[in-house]
């Protein structure tokens, strides 16, 4: 049984978790408006570049004098796998679960007799990789000091990957994120990127009739924005992340502020109780004092 | 009342503006053009350069580095980076020209023996120094 002492202790340090805990998930809730602004923004280019970028690819489609970015090297055998995660922990499965659909991917490769090279991007998923699949990696991205995810950002790891891609160190690039769905529930999703996968648009009709001129010739144009395509999906990946990382924060320290408070009413009830013993066990030496004289 | 179109301009962090316009100059890859009401259907590239709208109200400009134009029913203009010509002041005019002159300097380490991709990031140098003059700032000399 502990002492009133003790438990008197225990109760102000949960209290100091809880305020921390309170004032973490205020700053991540500031943070996740900021993040879903950011996101809410890019979304117009990402959506127009995809519906250009589809009917280009569907118009150059499969011929031989395709882009590598876009036709791909025609092998599979080598992956490789950009790792996206948060730089800081305390923020639920958020990590977790980036690095868990990673494990599991490569794995999977790994079982099919594929060579697996990893980047990440994100000290966190590094950490949580390092474990099972620390040979595989072939390089990191720290973006610690950085506090407002800008283009450049994206274009500086786009670069990276694109000159790894040009040296032949491998076949299909795919990036895992965590898609932002709301603020409680985020989803780890893996995404293709070399060679680039476009949707086609969706309202096909009116998009895939229209035939435009190409100044310079499509081939060129598709060229000049294959690199950039990737930098966008990139780009679009880590501004998701960056909001789902603050909703998972948010959440997760939500949760532990309740949980602290029902850890102070607990052991509020307990020093209590035990106070009221205290009391009950000197009055009765006080009364069987008077009694025995 | 002359016609108007949809133009948007978009760079990826942000959406710059959204509005009916007259007429748009686009700093094409292949020589500036205008793009008005019932263009033929076109998709350019962009190279560095000054993009000029015309609205009904009056004209702004924007400093362009880059990207694609996709003119149909609407223009829209998807830069890799703009900004209101306002917004550029010396710093960040001599910080885009030494990020042009480090890509070419790069570009020239790569390709030793080949003019083309050499050639390209020459002229996207010389693109992003000439934005200079038009913006009414002291150019920045590139060393080629």
């Amino acid at each position: 049984m502990p002492s009133l002492k003790d438990l008197k202790t225990r109760i102000e340090s949960v209290k100091s978790t809880r305020k921390i805990t309170k004032a973490m998930q205020m700053v991540a809730a500031a943070k996740l408006r900021r993040a879903q602004d950011a996101a809410e923004m890019a979304r117009p280019y990402t959506e127009r570049f995809n519906a250009v970028m589809g009917a280009l690819a569907a118009s150059v489609g499969d011929s031989d004098s395709a882009p590598k970015l876009l036709s791909g090297t025609g092998k599979d055998d080598v992956h490789l796998l950009v790792v996206m995660t948060a730089e800081r922990g305390l923020c639920g499965g958020f990590n977790a679960n980036i690095a868990k659909l990673a494990k599991q991917k490569a794995t999977e490769l790994k079982a099919k007799g594929k060579t697996v090279k990893i980047l990440t991007v994100g000290k966190k998923g590094r950490d949580a990789m390092k474990r099972d699949f620390g040979s595989l990696f072939i390089g990191h991205i720290d973006l610690s000091d950085v506090k407002r995810i800008g283009y450049a950002d994206a274009q500086g790891i786009a670069k990276d990957i694109l000159g790894r891609f040009d040296a032949g160190e491998f076949d299909v690039a795919t990036i895992f994120f965590a898609k932002f769905v709301n603020v409680v529930s985020q989803t780890p999703t893996a995404q293709q990127i070399i060679p680039a996968a476009f949707d086609a648009p969706e309202d096909g009709s009116a998009e895939a009739t229209t035939l435009y001129d190409y100044e310079p010739d499509e081939e060129a144009i598709l060229a000049d924005l294959l690199p950039r395509g990737v930098a966008t999906q990139i780009f679009a990946a880590l501004l998701e992340n960056g909001a789902s990382e603050q909703g998972a924060r948010m959440s997760a320290m939500d949760n532990a502020t309740r949980n602290a408070g029902e850890m102070i009413d607990k052991l509020t009830i307990e020093f209590n109780r035990s106070r009221q013993a205290v009391i009950t066990n000197e009055l009765i030496e006080i009364i069987s004092g008077a009694e025995a004289l | 009342m002359a016609e108007t179109m949809q133009f948007d301009l978009v760079s990826p962090e942000r959406s710059l503006m959204s509005a009916q316009v007259k007429s748009v100059q686009i700093p094409g890859a292949d020589g500036d053009m205008t793009a008005m009401p019932n263009h033929a259907p076109l998709i350019t590239t962009l190279r560095p350069g000054i993009l000029t709208v015309e609205t009904e109200k009056g004209t702004e400009e924007f400093v362009v580095t880059g990207g694609f134009a996709e003119l149909g029913e609407s223009l829209s203009v998807l830069a890799e980076r703009a900004l209101p010509k306002g917004d550029v002041d010396q710093a960040t005019y001599e910080a885009m020209v030494d990020e042009a002159q480090a890509a070419y300097n790069q570009t020239k380490e790569t390709f030793k023996n080949e003019p083309g991709p050499v050639d390209d990031a020459a002229k996207l140098l010389a693109d992003m120094v000439a934005v200079g003059g038009h913006i009414g700032l002291s150019p920045k000399q590139p060393s080629l």
